[in-house]
């Protein structure tokens, strides 16, 4: 079993009182409490808080966690051998056990004691877990495999970190930090108590050519000048494939012009819009024989792009 | 060890769960959702009805809503404030997000 320093986690010292303890405890879980922290590493941060808090809170647990003594966090130990009866009498096999579940085996074998041994129904924890998915897998739908590490009782009671590799079949539907429910695959139930539920969050990654809001996705549209002006006809990527999009004369930049349906589908069958945004870009260097082109179309043409400043500026005055 | 296989429902706005549906998926008491409802921060779809009904985002809210109060031990009305705040931040980073999609990226 692994050690863990619980007083350097919470940063305080071994002689903090339980005031000390909560104090320390509330300032982290601001820092790193998932739902409020925009840390990306701060619900692995909290985790660990929470794991130290909950058993230096509790006098008993944080008696029996100063009795394993001192070690170098992250160094293999066993606890004292009389630590089992001290403490509920609990029968461990330390092997493959966390030290949080140490501590939750033995907040489970008071309760035990205290209803009759066995008769408890407790419900099995929640897991919430993130799959990383790209914008194809969204669109098609995917399956992922998850590698889960979930505490499990076994015919004794005795508690176990149990490696479990879910596969999961993600359907269309998904887009950016969707949910999907997955009931009774989380930790397993005790004495008859419920299965917990898994919560699988999406993450898409991000994708080079489309932006994603929601099930509607953008793509850029370039055009080169003469495009916008006299009108093409363009080939344009979407996740079904390429597609072509007539663009009419005069097409401004800036115009988002929608496919619909082209977009991720939905849970309840429908699908999002694919919106392509016109940008007009000319090229980084230009020939003499072009050069000439538009210096024909600057003489001949009277267009003025800036007509709209002197007719504000006048009405403004 | 083989890969077990678990069928997934999405959590969705359309989708329909009652109190107590909410109740066993968030492990707060009923009365303190009541209160949720009560502060404005938790919205049936159906507030005049008899037998309130919610969203799949209120299952979402209600969960965070059950973590931070374990968390920071609020009493209903501060969690009931927070749980506001929150879904205004979804909200606002939702619109956030498909302002910046529609932003066209600088053109190479």
């Amino acid at each position: 079993m692994k050690y863990k320093d619980y007083y350097q986690i919470l940063g305080v010292a071994h002689s903090a009182t339980a005031e000390d303890i909560k104090k320390a405890y509330r300032k982290l879980a601001h820092m790193y409490h998932p739902d409020v922290s925009k840390d990306p590493a701060g619900e692995e941060k909290f985790k660990e808080v929470a794991e130290a808090y909950e058993t230096l809170q509790s006098p008993d647990k944080r008696a029996a966690y100063d009795q394993l003594g001192a070690h170098r966090p992250g160094e293999d130990f066993r606890p004292p051998p009389d630590w089992e009866q001290q403490h509920g009498g609990a029968q461990f096999s330390f092997d493959d056990l966390d030290l949080a579940d140490l501590f939750a085996g033995l907040a489970t074998e008071r309760q035990r004691a205290g209803h009759g041994a066995g008769q408890l129904r407790m419900p099995g924890q929640d897991f919430e877990a993130t799959a990383r998915i790209s914008l194809e897998q969204a669109y098609h739908g995917t399956d992922v495999e998850l590698q889960l590490s979930m505490p499990e009782a076994d015919a004794q009671g005795r508690l176990h970190r149990v490696p479990r590799t879910l596969r999961v079949r993600i359907p269309k539907g998904a887009t950016d930090g969707q949910r999907l429910h997955l009931r009774g695959q989380g930790g397993k139930g005790l004495n008859g108590g419920r299965d917990g539920d898994l919560w699988l969050r999406i993450a898409l990654h991000p994708h080079p050519l489309f932006r994603v809001s929601g099930h509607d996705l953008y793509v850029d549209l370039p055009l080169a000048p003469w495009e916008a002006v006299l009108g093409t006809t363009v080939e344009l990527p979407t996740l079904a494939g390429p597609v072509h999009l007539k663009v009419p004369a005069n097409t401004q930049a800036g115009r988002q012009m929608r496919l619909a349906k082209r977009g991720l589908p939905r849970p309840d069958g429908s699908e999002g819009d694919l919106y392509a945004l016109v940008q007009i870009v000319v090229p980084a260097t230009t020939g003499e024989h072009e050069r000439q082109l538009y210096e024909q179309l600057a003489t001949g043409s009277t267009f003025n792009p800036r007509a709209r400043f002197g007719k504000e500026m006048n009405s403004g005055s | 060890m083989a890969a077990e296989h678990a069928d997934a429902v999405w959590v969705t706005e359309s989708q329909k769960y009652s109190l107590a549906e909410l109740v066993a998926l968030s492990g707060l008491p009923e009365a303190e959702l009541r209160e949720l409802v009560e502060y404005g921060a938790l919205r049936p779809a159906n507030p005049e009805a008899a037998s309130w009904v919610f969203s799949g985002q209120c299952v979402l809210s209600v969960r965070a809503a059950q973590r931070i109060r374990g968390s920071f031990e609020l009493e209903p009305q501060s969690l009931a404030l927070v749980v506001s705040l929150l879904e205004r931040i979804r909200e606002l980073e939702a619109r956030l997000g498909q302002v910046y999609a529609q932003q066209p990226r600088k053109a190479r």
